[in-house]
């Protein structure tokens, strides 16, 4: 939260050369905010170093989960400038499949099913491997589907018609979802195919023993977390090379910038943008799975806040931006654990989006985002 | 025998819709007595079907009552929308927001007004009145020196707004006391008490209540509406959620133990009655196109089509798109205000956003910067979702009524596919029609033109 | 215009003769919107002591015939609900709706209708007394309300677990759980005991790292969590992978065959019945029940809280036709007034705000099952 305050104070020099009157006294009372909330916040931070890095870790993993759910929204409204409201129910389908997989065809163990020496653990590792790629491929085959039927055919209507369709399609998914015979409504544990295992620090790095307590004032993590870092920030790096160094990043870069050159110079905008989709289906998909492994909780409707907060990370961050995307995420973690832990918990959504305003009002593109120019 | 509830409630909407088109014919006579007659005839028509009983079954049942009163209070909201929508071109997911403060604002008044206590009316009386001088103050100052930022103005505005509600709080809290001796007790109501004083506060707290959302919608529009149309669409989302926050912690928070936070805001009385919907409805119809036919609105149709233009034609786009925003939410707050007091309870579960998306639905489904598709919309939505599938699901076994927000998106789906310009296009009706004046006809060509770049309202990469 | 409006007056009078055979019975839960789980539930619950009704022969010699409603858990779709149920349905007698926020507006609907409502699961006080507290003559509930549970469970914390600091957990906007906290935190400090933090979350939070680490720096003997067992396991599982050891303890929102007793092992919550219970009525309800529903494996479901309660409720008001030996709502509501009745969820009265009164049965969580620990009479 700071930190994007403090960014925002670049402009200044800007708006001095043209000197409009009285221009201090916004940044002024803008200042005044954020003075207040890093006084609070380093108050508190100083009184409890401790809890103050524990907080921030809780946060980076909340921002890592929804960095994996920004990157699809802000790769798919950087082309069709869509906002894809069904992208959280895409992610929520990859949940489900995972849960499918392993608590009823028990995909996770096939390899020692099919090799029965083989270590446990190399098998769990393959295991779970295999499932988060179904839960990726069925994301990616539901998202290509939803692209086709629902959005493909409204592409040179008004765009507001295809956001409605978006809705559309995310409450046709949550309430279809919500059927008894499809996920049912139900709150259904989620049986993760590898254990939990947590550590705690204090004089090096020990596990927490389920059911036993940890020491006082030290900073624990688990293993999900790392997962969750690692997978958030290896489709980070991944996606920098598809977008930078390959041909179809070259074109949907293109295609982004500008579709019917980018069709007269021979590249074939509709499979750009089913690609696209694809994509970013597939790491909801893979976000799906982490994140049900983490919550160990699922249900019809888990996609909704979790896709929102991971829309508002993307505009924050600046939408078109893949880096934005991935810095909006981590500020929004940030500013929720922080809220949660130093102002009030059901304040949290309300902090969320005044900062995005915020920064908005400050950085009118988000973070990373280009100027827009002359194009509209 | 259950199928004839089911074409009923087909046939009513239908009989609604040509309602609809009968008013607006008539509305659109030129001779103001023929407005009259219309008027008088489509409340007439609506409350004889309301008396009308036959052995036990009502023409007009409290059920259908109840949806065509959702129906207005959705058609006051949703024309709030495309106006802002619409006919400026500014993507607003914050109407239920406004929707929500009016409600919780007129049913506190009304709220405090029963149990003998006038401070509710007086404060917010006050500080409606009081905001908006301070606003004007403000903003006449502001003028005076040119070219002072939004961000700037806004901390003045914010300024002004604060003091100024701090001294209705203030002279309310000292002035309602002299009130209590005429509230009476219970067994003796005073002047005060009286059934039609309550019809008076009742009619006050909805005005209240949407100019109370009218400087809300100012306020945060001011900065807001600065930004690019898919950030402002995402800041106005966060005004909803931050609004639905702040209701469901309006006992700990807020200062407002009454309205009782997430449990639910219990006891308001519920004097929303079809004289009073159908007056405000009439109301709103005439504000929003009143205001969609002057040069203001003229104006605001300008920002929509090119903002670039609209400024070089020497229009202020800023002050524009705020004064659509503000009309707009000033519709919204009335919706809430007779909502509230028709359904005698309010929680902030009603006002989360995913609800907010059905206004937008609404005037996307009824077709952008039409007024009439709008209404249509509006009543065909509730009445399709609320009346014909409930009726419809409710006769096909245990299972299907959890069918009943499947089939609607798939509905919307559907007539999305079909019709992605909406339900009416740009079409309008009798009193809506510009046809017959040269800027209405103007601008028709101007829409038709901006239909043949294939883009309709909104342009790519806007 | 006016021709339309002759047509529609005749296709509506087509409707006209109900079949005097059967009782209509209106019930109203959330199939749909932000809780369709609890509506199912519900609605599972009180279907299976319908078709038990039925296969003795109805109530009356009448078959009851359920009218099934989506009340969307929102006070406007409720509304709405009611008033086609009420007017268009023509049901004298309405089970549901399972929110209390959904419940209170269609209490008004139906006392004004004098329609008898009985609520399964809605434990604001409000659904049964109005503004004012005066009793709302046709509005019942089938639930325990907050203050007895909430009493207890702070009873049980500060004697049994010799516990003097606790730390409430609760979702701002629920109201069964605002209840709960509120009712606990009362009694607990009457006692002499001191809440050392309070927080609050909504229920559509997930991640709760930030409290649980409050929790740990306030270092509480037993925690509160009052909510439903999905809440239960994402805070439990996070306590766990904390080192968290302190109890939790919590109402019957936790019983439920979803819950994750590995994370809750240690914890301690009060419901209407132990599943070691011998006593008939459980032992059959639980029979029919897995032999009504099967989960989507082919096995037998097992009842959650809000399945058993909708199951009682039902029966409540059927029992209460049946002394009435009328459908007369006036007379319905005097005979459930004065009902004794003995359900799954224990031997039934209701007191002068009609709330049930019955006894509360608290439950052990250990890895592997739940225990019986002790009952209390109310």
């Amino acid at each position: 939260m700071p930190s994007s305050i403090a960014s925002g104070k670049a402009p200044i020099s800007d708006e001095k050369r043209r000197g409009p009157p009285l221009a201090w006294v916004g940044w002024a009372f803008l200042g005044l905010i954020g003075a207040v909330t890093v006084a609070y916040i380093a108050g508190k931070a100083w009184s409890n170093p401790v809890l103050f890095l524990q907080n921030i870790l809780d946060g980076l993993k909340l921002g890592f989960v929804y960095a994996l759910i920004a990157l699809g929204y802000t790769m798919v409204y950087g082309i069709v400038k869509l906002i894809n409201f069904a992208h959280g129910d895409v992610f929520m389908v990859g949940a489900f499949t995972s849960f499918y997989a392993v608590s009823r065809f028990r995909l996770h163990q096939w390899p020692s099913a099919v090799f029965p020496g083989i270590d446990p653990t190399v098998s769990v590792i393959i295991g779970s491997i295999t499932v988060v790629l179904l839960a990726m491929l069925i994301c990616v085959l539901l998202a290509v589907t939803i692209e086709r039927v629902a959005y493909k055919p409204l592409r040179e209507a008004p765009r507001i018609a295809a956001l409605i369709t978006a809705i559309g399609v995310s409450f046709f998914l949550e309430f279809f979802g919500a059927l008894p015979f499809v996920y049912s409504g139900r709150f259904i544990p989620y049986k993760a195919p590898f254990p939990t295992t947590a550590w705690y620090v204090q004089d090096g790095i020990h596990p927490i023993v389920s059911g036993t307590a940890s020491p006082d004032n030290t900073i624990s993590f688990s293993n999900i977390f790392l997962l969750i870092a690692a997978a958030s920030i290896l489709v980070q790096v991944f996606l920098q090379w598809i977008v930078k160094r390959t041909k179809i990043g070259v074109a949907m870069r293109a295609a982004s910038y500008d579709k019917s050159t980018a069709r007269l110079m021979g590249i074939n905008v509709d499979r750009v943008i089913s690609f696209t989709f694809a994509i970013g289906a597939a790491f909801a998909g893979l976000g799906g799975v982490l994140y049900a492994i983490a919550y160990s909780s699922i249900w019809s409707q888990l996609g909704v806040l979790p896709g929102l907060k991971a829309f508002v990370a993307a505009v924050l961050g600046g939408i078109g931006s893949i880096p934005g995307a991935f810095v909006g995420a981590l500020i929004m973690g940030q500013a929720e654990a922080l809220t949660m832990g130093y102002i009030s918990t059901p304040m949290r959504d309300a902090v969320a989006f005044a900062i995005l305003i915020i920064v908005l009002l400050v950085k009118p593109t988000g973070l990373f985002g280009e100027p827009s120019g002359e194009k509209a | 025998m259950e199928l004839g509830y089911l074409a009923g409630s087909i046939v009513k909407l239908a009989a609604l819709i040509g309602w609809i088109y009968g008013l607006l014919w008539g509305l659109g006579r030129p001779k103001a007595w023929q407005k009259a007659v219309t008027i008088i005839l489509a409340f007439g028509v609506i409350q004889a079907a309301i008396l009308a009983k036959f052995g036990d079954i009502a023409l007009f049942s409290a059920f259908d009552q109840g949806l065509l009163i959702q129906a207005c209070t959705m058609t006051m909201v949703a024309l709030g929308l495309n106006l802002i929508y619409g006919f400026n071109g500014q993507f607003s997911l914050a109407q239920w927001g406004f929707y929500g403060i009016g409600a919780y604002c007129s049913a506190d008044i009304t709220y405090r007004w029963t149990s003998g206590d006038a401070s509710g009316l007086l404060v917010a009386g006050l500080g409606t009145i009081l905001g908006a001088l301070a606003l004007f103050l403000v903003g006449w100052l502001l003028k005076k020196k040119r070219g002072v930022p939004v961000l700037s103005a806004f901390t003045f505005y914010l300024i002004a707004l604060v003091a100024a509600g701090f001294a209705a709080v203030k002279l309310g809290g000292a002035l309602s006391p002299l009130l209590a001796p005429y509230f009476g007790s219970p067994e003796a109501p005073g002047v005060l008490a009286s059934p039609l004083a309550l019809q008076i506060v009742f009619f006050l707290s909805i005005i209240v209540a949407g100019a109370f959302a009218a400087e809300v919608s100012f306020i945060f529009g001011l900065p807001v509406l600065s930004l690019g149309s898919d950030y402002f669409g995402i800041a106005t989302l966060g005004f909803a959620i931050i609004v639905k926050t702040l209701l469901v912690n309006s006992d700990t928070i807020l200062p407002f133990p009454e309205m009782k936070g997430g449990r639910g805001m219990i006891g308001i009385p519920k004097l929303t009655n079809w004289i009073w919907v159908f007056a405000f409805l009439i109301l709103v119809i005439v504000i929003i196109r009143n205001f969609v036919r002057s040069s203001t609105g003229r104006a605001t149709l300008a920002v929509r089509e090119d903002e670039i233009a609209a400024r070089a034609m020497g229009i202020d786009v800023a002050k524009n798109k705020l004064m659509a925003f503000v009309v707009g939410s000033f519709v919204a707050g009335l919706g809430g205000a007779i909502y509230a007091h028709y359904i005698g309870f309010l929680a902030p579960g009603s006002f989360d956003f995913i609800q907010g998306y059905n206004p937008l639905i609404i005037v996307v489904f009824g077709g952008l910067g039409s007024m009439t598709g709008t209404i249509a919309a509006s009543f065909g939505w509730i009445f399709f979702l609320e009346g014909f599938l409930r009726v419809l699901l409710g006769q096909l076994g245990s299972d299907a009524p959890s069918w009943r927000l499947v089939l609607y998106p798939i509905a919307l789906l559907l007539l999305m596919l079909v019709r992605p310009q909406g339900l009416l296009g740009t079409v309008e009706w009798g009193f809506f029609k510009d046809g017959n004046n040269p800027i209405g006809r103007a601008r028709e060509k101007l829409s038709a033109a901006v239909k043949l770049k294939g883009s309709g309202t909104k342009k790519e990469g806007e | 215009m006016k021709r339309v409006l002759t047509i529609a007056l005749a296709l509506v009078l087509t409707v006209a003769s109900l079949s005097a055979a059967d009782l209509k019975v209106g019930v109203l839960s959330p199939l749909t919107g932000p809780v369709p789980s609890f509506g199912l539930s519900v609605k599972e619950g009180t279907l299976l002591a319908v078709s038990e009704w039925n296969a003795k022969g109805g109530i009356l010699g009448q078959k009851i015939v359920p009218v099934i409603e989506d009340g969307q858990c929102d006070a406007a779709a409720a509304t709405n609900a009611a008033n086609k149920l009420i007017n268009q349905d023509q049901v004298k007698f309405i089970l549901g709706e399972v929110c209390s926020g959904a419940t209170i507006p269609v209490t008004e609907l139906a006392g004004a209708a004098k329609v008898l409502l009985l609520s399964p699961t809605a434990t604001n006080p409000n659904v049964t007394v109005d503004k004012a507290g005066k009793t709302k003559d046709f509005a019942f509930r089938a639930c325990y309300i907050d203050p007895f549970q909430g009493g207890i469970l702070a009873q049980f914390s500060y004697t049994r677990l010799k516990a003097k600091n606790a730390f409430i957990l609760y979702d701002q906007g629920n109201d069964y759980t605002i209840g709960l906290a509120n009712a606990f935190e009362a009694q607990f400090t009457k006692l002499g005991g001191k809440v050392v933090g309070k927080e609050t979350y909504t229920k559509t939070d997930t991640d709760f790292s930030a409290i649980l680490a409050k929790i740990k720096a306030a270092k509480p003997e037993v925690v509160l969590l009052p909510d439903y067992y999905n809440i239960v396991n994402l805070v439990t599982k996070q306590a766990k992978e904390k080192g968290i050891t302190v109890p939790f303890v919590g109402g019957d929102g936790w019983d439920s065959p979803d819950l994750d007793k590995a994370a809750a092992a240690g914890g301690y919550y009060t419901n209407h019945y132990s599943p070691e219970d011998k006593r008939a009525e459980v032992v059959n309800f639980l029979k029919a029940y897995a032999a009504a529903y099967k989960d989507d494996a082919g096995k037998g479901k097992v009842p959650d809280a809000l399945a058993t309660l909708g199951y009682d409720g039902a029966n409540l008001l059927f029992t209460a036709i049946k002394n009435a030996g009328s459908t007369d709502t006036t007379k319905v509501k005097e005979a459930l007034e004065k009902i004794s009745f003995n359900g799954v969820t224990g031997k039934i009265t209701f007191d002068k705000a009609h709330n049930p009164v019955k006894a509360l049965t608290i439950l052990s969580v250990t890895k592997d099952k739940i225990a019986f620990d002790s009952v209390v009479q109310p």
